[in-house]
């Protein structure tokens, strides 16, 4: 591969949103046949750039010049961009649950004749694609049946699809497990040794290092260092310097440990039903707790029921036929719905956060104060201003970059959503905050923060249970982590016991014969 | 400059919508040769409109919680009708029997909330069968005739006037007063919630910027109760429009209620992990809906002095374009009550301007489609740029 066969030119690159300046004079070379890291803080303006690139943001709505394959372009939509071979597969999934993955697949790009499917051929065809990409299921599946990891996988056999040249693909691995990542890079690999380029975001340093040629660095709009992996020696250190603007040695803040002897929370008995099948048992006689002060990891596989552990101890938000008790400061208690629990000053934060953590049309102000309205309200009457005093404070101690409390949470970008979510949760003083994949999605930087946040709330006495798919994240910040398989928990293991494998054993161990 | 484009770039939705509605004055004013401003007219307008406007005050709210509710229009009528039962056939105090009949609306609204709340069918089919349903009960409360008179205590709700309390001359006085004591108000809760904002430290609309809000708003006002004064002074209606404007503006704005209303339409997953009791939120949106429809039916049938089996025939369809016309988002989370009365005023004049210039119902129709359809297509174009 010679260094000056650059597929995709992008000069620069100025985007203005009201009150941002999103990127400002970025350059972005790609080579042909190579797969091209973009990292960043969130904000940066990666996803921005990339929506430029595809047409997203049309032609005209920024400055700069796209030169793709040697022709200068200008696109007005994704149809113009598609048609070159440049696909994108977004942030968030854009798959349709209703829908088979065959009909996904070739959705807009149907194997018709005088506007009649052929399905047969669209079956075949799919499966051929399936197999490229290696996914081993039904294509007349419906998408929301299948992972979150197999629907990634079904995204980029949409891709493939289309007689891609350039595939983009934003943060791809964010919401997958590390074996479904790790099938997700191989398959990049490959594809790369087939000659196609790719263009990979991402938080993860580590899968940057591992499977790209060359690395672009984003800083709040600017480009601020290509580096070619193949020719230089990068170390995660030197990237992580560039992104936040200055030196990041450790990963997971120090805590001072004051975990009380009080049970502050405990679990106990808990079974959950499926909503829909009310046969199959989620959750089987789980039993934990948690004391003052004391941060406890649930590790678990995708599917171990994490989430719907949380949530159904959170107001009944999951399940049917619940079943156990739960005791917040050796009292029992009921919490029949969601306001209940807040009121027991429990929290939970969504791994979800577009669809279950934030009302996206609305602004970061109403976002913050939802859940705690009584507290800049009298009588059920608001006062418009606490309100507006307390969303600025905790903007201001999340550290959300937005131009004001009043922009819609819609135009935030995805890391700056989730300081939000957890701002609102941190609003209503909670005593006991479930965070759920607290991290997702979120820069180095920003998680850093998040962290010392997290970390802050334990030393002030709050308990703190986490779930999370990174046992490197657990392990850093936890006390204590239980492990979960198939419902039950497998495990309570002490920090100073735990590591990497020993967690992994018992998230594994199938006690169903 | 770049204050009022701010200001201009932040209300743009508002602002676009009274531009609409000032232009189609303008238009008409004109078509009609001056006859659409006279005080006879715009007092017709206000009272033609008057139960539109208080069924699209409700719709707005359905619609923010992305529900729709056809069924207003057969609310309107049947309990209009059990109006004229409970007045004409039986001879009820009046008073009792609007109280009956506002309790009859709720009832009807919490039905329907139920099924759409708590059983979880979409609304379109709930108000569908409602529709029909309460169609055919005020055939069979009526039984297919048409009540009347009814006694002038209840005809006063929706067509007279409040007396003139200095009452001699051309003028009513004491119209322009109460619209001059309404200005007072106004600037007053205007400075002072400047005053608050300054405290805060919070940005505020600059003094020259502000001051011409205050002038344009004062001269409306003035103008509009100018011209009332002229005819026979403030209709009872428009009082209780006002206080409807007032009241639910506060609970929208002002509320945790109207907080957790939005909320349940922008995002009801999010808003029920907020802790938001959406069930309850939809089930009480609807409820108010058959208040306001009862309201509306009552205010109708006393306009006509009698209560018809074809009473509020399509009030539905004018309610609804009413709130869409005044910025709802059929997605919901979307819409301001301001906008719901606006946008009933839009196809109020439309109506009024041409009926006065003898175009026939056939053409009116069709053109007010088209007003509907050019509204939202104009706010959609404009939101993709
Ligand atoms: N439609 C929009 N309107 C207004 N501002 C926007 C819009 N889209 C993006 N922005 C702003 O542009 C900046 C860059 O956002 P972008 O989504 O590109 O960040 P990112 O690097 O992809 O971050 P993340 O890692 O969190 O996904 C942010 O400050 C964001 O708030
Ligand atoms: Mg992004």
């Amino acid at each position: 591969m010679s260094v000056d066969s650059p597929i995709l030119e992008m000069k620069s690159i100025t985007k203005r949103f009201p009150g941002v300046k999103a990127l400002d004079d970025v350059n972005l070379n790609v080579q042909q046949g190579e797969i091209h890291a973009l990292i960043g803080e969130n904000g940066a303006g990666k996803s921005t750039l990339m929506k430029v690139l595809s047409g997203v943001h049309a032609y005209g709505t920024y400055e700069g010049e796209i030169i793709f394959n040697g022709s200068l372009c200008e696109f007005k939509n994704i149809n113009e961009s598609e048609e070159l071979g440049i696909v994108i597969i977004h942030q968030e999934l854009a798959l349709i649950p209703e829908l088979s993955i065959a009909e996904n697949i070739f959705l807009g790009n149907e194997q018709q004749k005088n506007g009649v499917i052929n399905w047969s051929e669209t079956l075949v065809k799919t499966i051929e694609l399936l197999k490229k990409v290696g996914l081993k299921v039904d294509p007349e599946e419906k998408i929301k049946n299948i992972g979150v990891g197999q629907q990634q996988l079904v995204e980029i056999a949409k891709a493939l699809s289309k007689d891609v040249r350039l595939l983009i693909l934003d943060e791809p691995t964010a919401a997958l497990n590390e074996e479904d990542s790790e099938n997700l890079l191989n398959l990049l690999v490959e594809l790369k040794e087939q000659g196609m380029t790719s263009i990979l975001i991402s938080h993860k340093l580590k899968e940057l290092l591992k499977v790209s040629d060359s690395l672009t660095v984003l800083r709040d709009g600017q480009t601020i260092q290509t580096y070619h992996l193949s020719s230089q020696k990068i170390t995660e250190s030197i990237i992580i310097k560039d992104m936040v603007g200055r030196d990041l040695t450790n990963l997971y803040p120090e805590r001072k440990k004051v975990i009380g002897n009080e049970v502050v929370f405990e679990v106990k008995d808990w079974s959950v039903y499926h909503p829909l099948d009310p046969n199959k048992q989620l959750l089987h006689n789980v039993n934990l707790k948690v004391k003052k002060g004391e941060i406890i990891g649930i590790a678990g596989l995708m599917g171990a029921g994490r989430t719907e552990l949380a949530m159904s101890i959170f107001g009944k938000s999951y399940g049917k036929k619940i079943s156990g008790e739960l005791y917040k400061g050796g009292q029992k208690i009921k919490l029949n719905d969601v306001s209940e629990a807040i009121k027991h000053k429990i929290a939970y934060v969504s791994e979800n956060r577009k669809d279950y953590g934030l009302i996206l049309i609305d602004s970061v102000r109403k976002n913050l104060t939802l859940s705690n309205l009584k507290k800049v309200s009298n009588k059920n009457i608001l006062n418009m201003n606490d309100e507006i005093v307390e969303a600025e404070s905790i903007k201001t101690k999340m550290n959300v970059k937005a131009p004001s409390i009043e922009q819609v949470t819609n135009h935030l970008s995805g890391g700056n959503q989730q300081k939000v979510v957890l701002g609102k949760w941190i609003f209503t003083d909670p005593d006991l905050l479930i965070l759920d994949e607290p991290s997702r999605g979120i820069d180095i930087g920003a998680k850093f923060e998040i962290y010392k946040i997290i970390n802050e709330l334990a030393e002030k006495g709050k308990s703190i249970i986490m779930i999370s798919s990174e046992l490197p994240e657990l392990l850093g910040m936890c006390d204590r982590i239980y492990t979960l398989c198939e419902g039950k928990i497998t495990a309570d293991v002490d920090i100073d016991e735990a590591d990497q494998e020993t967690l992994m054993t018992y998230m594994t161990q199938s006690w169903r014969s | 400059m770049e204050g009022i484009k701010q200001l201009l770039a932040s209300n743009i939705r508002r602002f676009t919508m009274i531009i609409a509605l000032v232009g189609i004055i303008i238009l008409f004013q004109i078509l009609t040769h001056g006859i659409l401003l006279t005080p006879l007219n715009v007092t017709n307008i206000i009272m033609q409109n008057s139960y539109i406007i208080v069924l699209a005050i409700g719709m707005m709210l359905v619609i923010i919680t992305g529900e729709i509710d056809l069924s207003v229009g057969s609310v309107a009528a049947f309990v209009g009708a059990v109006s004229g039962v409970l007045l004409v056939s039986w001879d009820l105090p009046v008073f009792l029997g609007i109280i009956i009949c506002l309790a009859l609306g709720a009832l009807i609204g919490a039905w329907q909330g139920y099924w759409v709340a708590y059983v979880n069918i979409p609304s379109f089919i709930v108000t569908l069968a409602g529709m029909l349903i309460f169609r055919g009960l005020t055939l069979v409360v009526l039984q297919g005739q048409t009540l009347a008179p009814f006694p002038d205590s209840f005809r006063k709700l929706s067509s007279s006037f409040i007396p003139d309390l200095f009452g001699n001359g051309e003028l009513q006085l004491f119209t322009i007063l109460i619209g001059l004591i309404f200005t007072v108000i106004y600037i007053v809760s205007e400075f002072s919630i400047r005053k608050k904002d300054i405290k805060y430290g919070f940005n505020t609309l600059s003094m020259p910027l502000l001051m011409l809000k205050i002038i344009l708003l004062s001269v409306v006002i003035n103008l509009f109760t100018y011209i009332l004064a002229q005819y026979e002074g403030l209709p009872y209606v428009l009082l209780i429009l006002v206080a409807l404007v007032l009241g639910y503006t506060f609970i929208m704005n002002k509320t945790v209620l109207g907080r957790h209303i939005y909320a349940v339409g922008g995002n009801a997953n999010a808003a029920k992990l907020s802790g938001v009791k959406t069930k309850r939120m939809k089930f009480l949106v609807f409820m108010n809906m058959g208040i306001l429809a009862a309201l509306s039916g009552m205010i109708f049938a006393g306009r006509l002095n009698a209560a018809t089996p074809q009473a509020g025939n399509l009030f539905e369809l004018d309610a609804i374009a009413a709130a869409v016309i005044g910025g709802a988002s059929f997605t919901g989370g979307i819409g301001t009550i301001f906008g719901a009365v606006i946008g009933a005023l839009v196809m109020g004049v439309l109506n009024n301007g041409m009926s006065l210039m003898g175009i026939g119902i056939d053409w009116q129709q069709a053109i007010k489609g088209l007003v509907l359809l050019a509204a939202v297509a104009f706010d959609v174009l404009n939101k993709n740029k």
